[in-house]
């Protein structure tokens, strides 16, 4: 497997008031492409933060990301926005749909940003929603779903646009057992067989089990099992 | 689907609130357009008048009349081409809520001063001919149904007979048209003799004179000349184009302008302010999912245009809303008020700046929120560090 993401002496931190606040610092890693990595740890260790250095949502206060030969972090606002849009589905916790549309126009909703037709956007739709068997559910407004149904809809709405790379805050923290499997099934799925890499922010190790490898972040750095073990 | 679809929806997310909305915008276009139209009409006799024609009114006030005798002096003006004479008579058919607008003139030369007046020539010259001729616009012979023949008795409220009665009655024996359809043909003419000679008081009065001057260059030198002629009378004049003329008859219902200005402006300001606040609330609720659009690509160029773009359509949708319900408010009332406001019409003018208000209006309502989401950051916006 080769690289997809370098990350190299990457620190984050800001201020409150006159305080300076670290993230983390100097954090050095690197992710492979068709990985499935959860990354575990305390509240405020700075999972999601790094989650969004990841994405290209966030900008670090030192040090680099680079995605496939890209510095995602030198990127202007502009060019983030685009190779947001065509490298990186999101998932979130509580699955952030828009209540004015329904199940297929949320999922339908990065297509907008590409070139292709109606016609061709209703197909991809289609196999997004089928992929997370939800096909029958199109016309559905998000207020008339589960949880769990949400957040497969938010599912198809980060892979229609075929991303390399999913990223998932807590993606099943708002759900009960039964539908949070299902999630991670799906995921799973998506990593195995459409060879999507995943890094999962989760504080569940049940839902970590689900990932190829843990990562566990504390303190601003990553701690190792047996480090972690003692 | 298309960023339109997403603008809709959002518009239309709190269907009570964005009605509402509508329908308080639609309030305000209604009063301008209302206003715009009416307003259009009293000026439009400014916009008619002809550059060398002059009114002479006393100074006093223009509904005080002054003696007969003027006519006589203006004509030895140099420089004056045409001068002729009106009394204003108003009074009704049938029934007071009938009103008509009627003017005791010399005919012949109210003719050659008013040369836009249009009529075949054996009416003309029934007109000159016939002692209580009726000479009646084409409008307002419309509005009654009179044609020429017609016998017609016209009641006033102010001039008596010297019988005692008020009653006086008329030939309809010329119908008259104007050159320009723009002109109003909405009232009436009759002999000044027939009228003088009968009046149970304020004999050999005129109410005010109208001429025509060699070349408007003069305007200024022959209205001096004029209204020095009979100063230190006991009825002063003031001699003033029939543009200037016009305008203070159209101030006796109040400074329209100045009336139309803070209505409107007052309606438009607290609009603004309404609409405004609810459209800083309304992206502000839509933070989190402005948050969610960055995130998933949406340049924040296209999220500024699209929250741009909603209030402008709100702001659309009511103005046009509120601009059509005039139109059809002013359509509604311009035959019942043909005898005040010949030609009442929506212009052409009030709709298009009405238009433009409404664009302004959602521009200026919509440019803080825009930039608001514009600006604001996928991390604070999704609520996270």
């Amino acid at each position: 497997m080769t690289d997809l993401y370098q990350l190299t002496d990457l620190s984050k931190g800001y201020t409150r008031g006159r305080e300076a606040i670290t993230i983390f610092e100097q954090l050095t890693m690197s992710i492979q492409e068709g990985d499935f990595i959860a990354i575990m740890g305390p509240s405020g260790s700075g999972k999601t933060t790094l989650l969004n250095l990841l994405g290209g949502i966030d900008r670090p206060s030192s040090g680099s990301v680079d995605c496939q030969g890209v510095r995602i972090d030198k990127l202007s606002q502009g060019k983030l926005a685009k190779w947001r849009a065509a490298n990186v589905g999101f998932i979130f916790q509580f699955y952030n749909l828009m209540p004015t549309l329904n199940a297929a126009q949320n999922v339908e909703l990065p297509l907008l940003l590409t070139n292709l037709s109606g016609k061709a956007r209703k197909e991809r739709v289609a196999t997004a929603l089928d992929i997370v068997g939800l096909a029958d559910r199109a016309r559905h407004s998000p207020r008339q779903m589960s949880g769990g149904q949400q957040q497969r809809v938010a599912i198809a709405r980060a892979i229609v646009a075929d991303p390399k790379v999913l990223l998932c805050d807590e993606p099943t923290g708002d759900l009960d057992r039964k539908s949070a499997d299902e999630i991670l099934e799906t995921l799973q799925l998506l990593n195995k067989d459409l060879g999507k890499t995943i890094i999962m922010v989760t504080h569940d190790p049940s839902a970590a089990k689900y990932a190829r490898r843990e990562l566990h972040l504390d303190k601003g750095r990553f701690v190792e099992a047996a480090e972690l073990a003692q | 689907m298309n960023d339109f679809t997403l603008i809709r929806k959002n518009l239309f997310r709190k269907k009570m609130r964005a009605i509402l909305l509508i329908f308080s915008i639609m309030i305000a276009f209604l009063i301008f357009g209302a206003l715009g139209a009416f307003y259009s009409v009293w000026t439009s006799g400014s916009s008619s008048a002809a550059d060398n024609r002059l009114v002479t009114v006393n100074r006093i006030n223009f509904t005080v009349s002054m003696p007969f005798a003027y006519w006589g002096r203006v004509e030895g003006v140099e420089g004056v081409t045409n001068v002729s004479h009106a009394s204003w008579f108003g009074g009704y058919y049938q029934e007071p809520a009938n009103f008509v607008q009627t003017f005791a003139v010399d005919p012949e030369s109210w003719l050659a001063v008013y040369s836009e007046l249009t009529m075949p020539d054996e009416q003309r010259a029934a007109f000159f001919n016939t002692r209580d001729c009726l000479l009646v616009g084409a409008d307002l012979a419309t509005q009654y149904g009179w044609s020429v023949g017609d016998r017609i008795p016209l009641l006033s409220n102010i001039w008596q007979k010297q019988d005692g009665t008020s009653s006086w009655d008329f030939e309809v024996c010329a119908v008259f048209d104007a050159e320009d359809d723009t002109l109003p043909t909405n009232y009436a003419m009759f002999h000044y003799e027939y009228y003088n000679e009968a009046l149970a008081f304020n004999r050999d009065n005129i109410g005010w004179m109208v001429l025509t001057t060699i070349d408007a260059a003069q305007n200024d030198r022959i209205m001096r000349e004029i209204d020095s002629l009979f100063a230190n009378s006991p009825a002063e004049t003031e001699t003033s184009t029939e543009a200037a003329f016009n305008e203070a008859f159209a101030a006796q219902f109040g400074n329209i302008a100045l009336i139309l200005l803070f209505v409107v402006g007052a309606a438009f300001m607290t609009i603004l302010m309404i609409v405004g606040t609810t459209m800083v609330m309304a992206i502000n609720e839509r933070t989190k999912e402005i948050g969610v659009m960055k995130t998933l690509g949406f340049p924040a160029p296209r999220i500024f245009r699209m929250v741009l773009i909603e209030s402008i359509l709100l702001s659309l949708v009511g103005g046009l809303l509120g601009l059509g319900l005039a139109t059809l408010a002013v359509a509604g009332s311009a035959a019942a008020m043909a005898a005040f406001l010949p030609g009442l019409s929506m212009p052409p003018l009030v709709l298009s700046i009405g238009l433009a208000l409404a664009i302004g209006l959602g521009f200026i309502t919509g440019i803080i929120p825009a930039i608001n989401a514009q600006r604001v950051t996928i991390v604070t916006a999704l609520g996270k560090l």
